[in-house]
């Protein structure tokens, strides 16, 4: 009977937690098109619902009806799984987010490590996608996003190596905790716009978009898709770039903490900050999609092998030093 | 504990289901689609038992960065469909004495250490390995492989920085007569020394040296 209670409560706190996020990617979606019609000063979507905040439904319910082409030479299952890995593994990250001091679903000691692992693994349901559809472009710009997202992870994982020397913990909330006193956008300034940068390459948003570069891909690994199995795919990579808002929130801009601890700012709860600063960091992906033009694929491998990589490399050292020589390591007793 | 022991069974048959088809999948892809299976399921086994950093480590390593390397060659390379050819006989291979032997000589080092094995009759109460519950195990390896395996710890990591230099000079190869585009050179150009007026002579026409 517990056994049943336990399970009945933890889908409880999972449908909590997975419905706002579906609903807030739709209505990020909205938002992205807007931001992205004002700086080219369109209107953007504006007529489906107030504002045309419902367009995104709108659009889900025409994915829902389409019919779900599959073509004759793919591998059917792979075909099918593919856009199923990409969306669960985009929604299961969210498990650990702590979006305030009480709100998450799993508070493990690895927290940062399981969220780096399920990124990693993001990469296969491009993989999947592209090769299984048998066609040239889906398996070109699977190629391209795979050697992507591998060159990118390692300057992201670098860059969690240095905020992890600030804080002495794997645990999300502990990173937080740890930045009570100064958001770590400040002593780590550099390491923040290297993350903004490898987050934009790493869910494939403009300007290394190269996997969809519509002029030459055609549409990349989604080429072969339609219907409900495109829209898993486009929920999952926006799921993607939310959850890299809000691990960049967590790791330099203080996730739940307010900006200053005085009173009528720390008397709203932490939930309203957090989401101010996913929305920040997602309006900046926004304005950036909209102003910058698209790199060509050798400026995106030298930008993250022979730039990122050393720079960040370098600047573990640094802070690495000047912790152990201003004695501020965290956990010395241990 | 019922719980435990169902999610026990159920990765372990998967795990060990996904190894046995590793082997016997005719596609090349596929197969390695079943190992990233049976990587995840031993890092789910792994987190079963506490030891979640070593999980995290395999889902990062194993599943994040060596299969991916392994697809990209399975793709790359074209052998998505072995035909078994040996299998029906119509072609003679000589991999298959090796590979026969090799295996025989696994079997019988697995069936020597097996054989061999000390089992403790007090496992669960080991004395020498003491555990601190608030200290987590990420804390726990940190503080054995920086402190009493530093050296060993240091020279795996030698040996691979090793490895990946001769992997690069083995495939290093300086070619003549490409065009390099130089990123410095592109935006450094200035209006001044990139274009000129030229008065051109009627019915004369004009040599550029270029």
């Amino acid at each position: 009977m517990e056994f049943i209670y336990t399970i009945y409560n933890e889908t409880y706190k999972i449908l909590l937690l997975l419905i706002p996020i579906l609903v807030s990617v739709a209505l990020i979606v909205w938002f992205d098109r807007r931001v992205w019609a004002f700086v080219q000063r369109r209107k953007g979507p504006n007529v489906v619902g107030p504002l045309g905040l419902l367009q995104t439904v709108a659009d889900a319910l025409k994915y829902i009806f389409k019919e779900i082409v599959i073509p004759a030479s793919a591998n059917k299952l792979v075909f099918i799984l593919a856009p199923i890995v990409t969306m669960t593994l985009a929604l299961s990250a969210w498990a650990v987010i702590p979006l305030s001091e009480r709100i998450v679903i799993s508070d493990i000691n690895v927290g940062i490590l399981y969220i780096f692992a399920i990124s990693s693994l993001g990469v296969y349901g491009i993989i999947m996608g592209g090769w299984a559809s048998n066609s040239k472009y889906p398996f070109l710009g699977a190629i391209r996003s795979a050697a992507q997202m591998v060159s990118y992870e390692v300057s992201i994982g670098i860059i969690i190596i240095n905020v992890l020397l600030c804080v002495g913990s794997l645990n999300l909330k502990d990173i937080v905790i740890a930045q009570e006193k100064l958001w770590f956008i400040i002593p780590l300034f550099p390491m923040f716009v290297i993350y903004f940068i490898s987050a934009l390459a790493e869910t494939n948003r403009p300007p290394f978009d190269l996997p969809e570069a519509e002029a030459e891909l055609v549409a990349g690994y989604q080429t072969e898709y339609s219907g409900m199995m495109y829209a898993m795919f486009w929920l999952g990579e926006y799921a993607n770039i939310l959850l890299m808002c809000a691990l960049g929130s967590i790791l330099f801009l203080g996730g739940w903490l307010s900006p200053v601890d005085i009173y009528p700012f720390n008397a709203i709860p932490g939930v309203f900050w957090m989401i101010i600063k996913i929305l920040l960091l997602f309006f900046m992906f926004a304005i950036i999609k909209a102003i910058v033009p698209r790199y060509r694929y050798d400026q995106l491998m030298r930008l993250g092998w022979k730039i990122f990589l050393p720079f960040s490399l370098l600047y573990v050292v640094l802070t690495a030093s000047f912790l152990i020589y201003f004695d501020l390591l965290p956990n010395k007793g241990i | 504990m019922l719980a435990h022991a169902i999610f026990f069974y159920f990765f372990s048959i998967i795990a060990i289901f996904s190894a046995i088809l590793v082997v016997v999948s005719r596609n090349t892809v596929h197969a390695v689609f079943f190992l990233i299976l049976d990587f995840i399921s031993i890092a789910c086994l792994f987190i079963m038992i506490g030891a979640e950093f070593l999980g995290m480590m395999m889902l990062i390593v194993y599943v994040g960065a060596v299969a991916v390397l392994f697809l990209f060659v399975v793709m790359l390379m074209n052998v998505s469909e072995q035909k078994l050819s040996w299998f029906r006989g119509s072609r003679k291979s000589n991999h298959i004495p090796i590979g026969l032997f090799v295996s025989v000589i696994i079997l019988l080092e697995l069936i020597v250490v097996v054989g061999g094995w000390s089992y403790r009759d007090t496992f669960t109460e080991t004395k020498f390995l003491n555990f601190d519950q608030k200290i987590t195990n990420t804390h726990s390896i940190g503080n054995v492989m920086y402190t009493d395996y530093i050296h060993l710890f240091q020279i795996s990591g030698i040996i691979l920085l090793l490895s990946m230099i001769g992997a690069i000079v083995l495939t290093y190869r300086q070619r003549v007569g490409i065009k390099k585009q130089s990123y410095l050179k592109q935006i450094s150009r200035e209006r001044e020394e990139s274009v000129k007026l030229v008065d051109v002579e009627f019915n004369k026409g004009i040599n550029l040296d270029d």
